[in-house]
């Protein structure tokens, strides 16, 4: 594909995407009166942003949407870590993937936001739980796709290394390494909306703070237009997650023809 | 020229465990080559003509006899050998020239040296322009090039090389053989050549080692006496080449009935 028309296909795809966003906005405020529908089913458009601003003055919306935030970080740098890992621990040592291995095939069938309550048990209602979970639900695609991209590295490439007399580690760190980067990449993308998934589950099941909570909190107060804005936060918390997982990512992967890269 | 021998298979037989038994992929084969010399190595797929790359290169020991590279036994990878594949295995988050530093690099050659030696090679190859590219945005044909390069980088006395232009369309290669034909000679280099291109064999080589089918034995020799080995295309043109050429195709049995 030449530039220029590149260029006007990036100019119409995003053009279609701000009409189809203008359009849903309309549908938003206008369509529940026009259907009937009564507001605390769906509240239009202008209540939700009403809502929104009554609970940033009066519900502390801002802190909430800060600590969720928070541990969704946490809980996303931390499993990432420790899925990478381990990932690359069983990648290299057929030893530690048939010990391990039984563990966590179990470990990723079973549902990871069910230990949502035993970590509240057990941690009382503090944000630790709650990283907890988001930890362990991030920890799988990041393992799994680094595991994967070790085991599937070209043994050409491998030898090819051995030929010139390379030691383990130079193995590991010039090709194994750099190798599994675009796959760990992609399990990032995951984690990070998984990550808001595992927190707003354990602020859902105990506590007094995050977006979870309020979650809870309006659906108690039956008031419909604050549910609307907590979900509406935690998309915004999860969209930057992921962003700022493209960006680095971006960065990183620089080599990798263009088109290649796209936001999803 | 000289009389030394720079890479010697003797007696060597490969078998492989499969199932319950074993099957042997090479039998008795026992290879000399000169100090310069550039031996091309033909048989049908399959009868081991890759696993003796592989223990020419010390990636695995033969089952039985040995391999010796510049009169050193071969026991594992060395810096004498390099051998270069059908596959270009660049590193697509490596430049070109950081490519071709690969080897140097993981042999502990210093950075000022590495990019010396990287940048003639380049020069010499045509790609010194393209030093900063990344590999998938170059054609196929330069990036067997950068490979040949990376290959020459660690300065082997003993190149094997393993069918290299058979993933490149067919003008490309003829460009790639001569390349490949002036820098051998240039450097003095002694290759192994495997190729399934019996013109390719022909016109790059001062030998021709004919394998069996499996097991693979060495089953004939042929001499090419014709001039110029450092240029491939005007070899080509010559009139023994069709001659050579019927000799392979009647070694390897092609055109009997049962070979298709
Ligand atoms: N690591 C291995 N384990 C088991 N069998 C092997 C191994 N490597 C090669 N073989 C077998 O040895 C035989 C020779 O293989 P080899 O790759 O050397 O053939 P080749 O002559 O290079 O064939 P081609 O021309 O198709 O490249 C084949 O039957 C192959 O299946
Ligand atoms: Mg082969």
């Amino acid at each position: 594909m030449s530039d220029a028309s590149h260029a006007s296909v990036v100019w119409r795809g995003t053009a279609a995407s701000v009409a189809l966003l203008v359009i849903f906005l309309a549908a938003w405020q206008w369509g529940p009166g026009l259907l009937r529908i009564p507001p605390f089913i769906i509240p239009p458009l202008s209540m939700v942003a009403e809502e929104a601003v009554r609970m940033w003055h009066v519900s502390a919306l801002a802190t909430h949407t800060g600590i969720t935030a928070a541990e969704v970080l946490a809980g996303f740098i931390l499993g990432s870590l420790l899925g990478a890992f381990i990932g690359y621990l069983i990648g290299m040592s057929p030893t530690a993937e048939l010990a391990l291995s039984p563990y966590i095939l179990a470990l990723q069938i079973a549902p990871k936001v069910a230990f949502a309550p035993l970590f509240i048990l057990w941690m009382g209602f503090t944000v630790y739980p709650k990283i907890l979970v988001a930890i362990l639900i991030v920890f799988f695609p990041v393992m799994v796709n680094v595991l994967t991209a070790i085991r599937t590295v070209d043994p050409d490439l491998i030898n090819l290394a051995r030929a010139f007399k390379a030691t383990r580690a130079q193995i590991f760190w010039k090709i194994e390494f750099p190798a599994s980067l675009p796959p760990l990449f992609a399990g990032l993308r995951i984690g990070s909306t998984l990550a808001v998934v595992g927190v707003v589950v354990g602020e859902l099941v105990g506590g007094n703070m995050g977006l979870g909570y309020l979650l809870s909190f309006g659906e108690g107060q039956a008031n419909t237009a604050m549910v609307f804005v907590a979900i509406l936060m935690l998309t915004l918390v999860g969209g930057i997650a992921y962003l700022l997982v493209i960006l680095i990512e971006q960065r990183v992967l620089h080599y990798l023809p263009k088109r290649a890269m796209s936001g999803f | 020229m000289s009389d030394v021998i720079r890479l010697e298979y003797r007696d060597v037989t490969m078998r492989f465990a499969q199932g319950a038994g074993h099957l042997t992929a090479v039998q008795g084969v026992s290879i000399a080559v000169r100090d310069g010399d550039v031996v091309s190595l033909i048989g049908p797929s399959g009868c081991g003509k890759s696993t003796l790359l592989n223990i020419g290169s010390g990636l695995t020991a033969p089952s039985e006899g040995q391999a010796f590279v510049d009169g050193e036994r071969v026991e594992g990878p060395n810096a004498h050998v390099a051998f270069m594949l059908q596959k270009d295995l660049l590193l697509p988050w490596r430049t070109v020239i950081e490519n071709v530093m690969f080897g140097v690099e993981i042999q502990g050659v210093a950075p000022a040296e590495r990019r010396r030696r990287a940048q003639a090679l380049l020069e010499n190859l045509k790609l010194a322009d393209f030093a900063g590219h990344y590999p998938h945005q170059l054609s196929g044909g330069m990036r067997q090039r950068v490979a040949l390069a990376r290959t020459l980088a660690v300065d082997p006395t003993v190149l094997l090389l393993d069918e290299p232009f058979s993933a490149v369309d067919a003008q490309t290669r003829m460009v790639l053989q001569r390349e490949l034909a002036q820098t051998l000679k240039r450097a003095g280099k002694t290759a192994l050549l495997i190729t399934h291109d019996l013109i390719e064999a022909v016109t790059l080589s001062d030998r021709v080692l004919v394998m069996s089918r499996r097991p693979g034995r060495i089953i004939d020799e042929i001499a090419i006496d014709i001039p110029d080995r450092d240029d491939p295309l005007k070899r080509r043109t010559h009139p023994r080449v069709t001659e050579y050429v019927n000799r392979l195709m009647d070694r390897l049995d092609i055109g009997a009935p049962e070979a298709a």
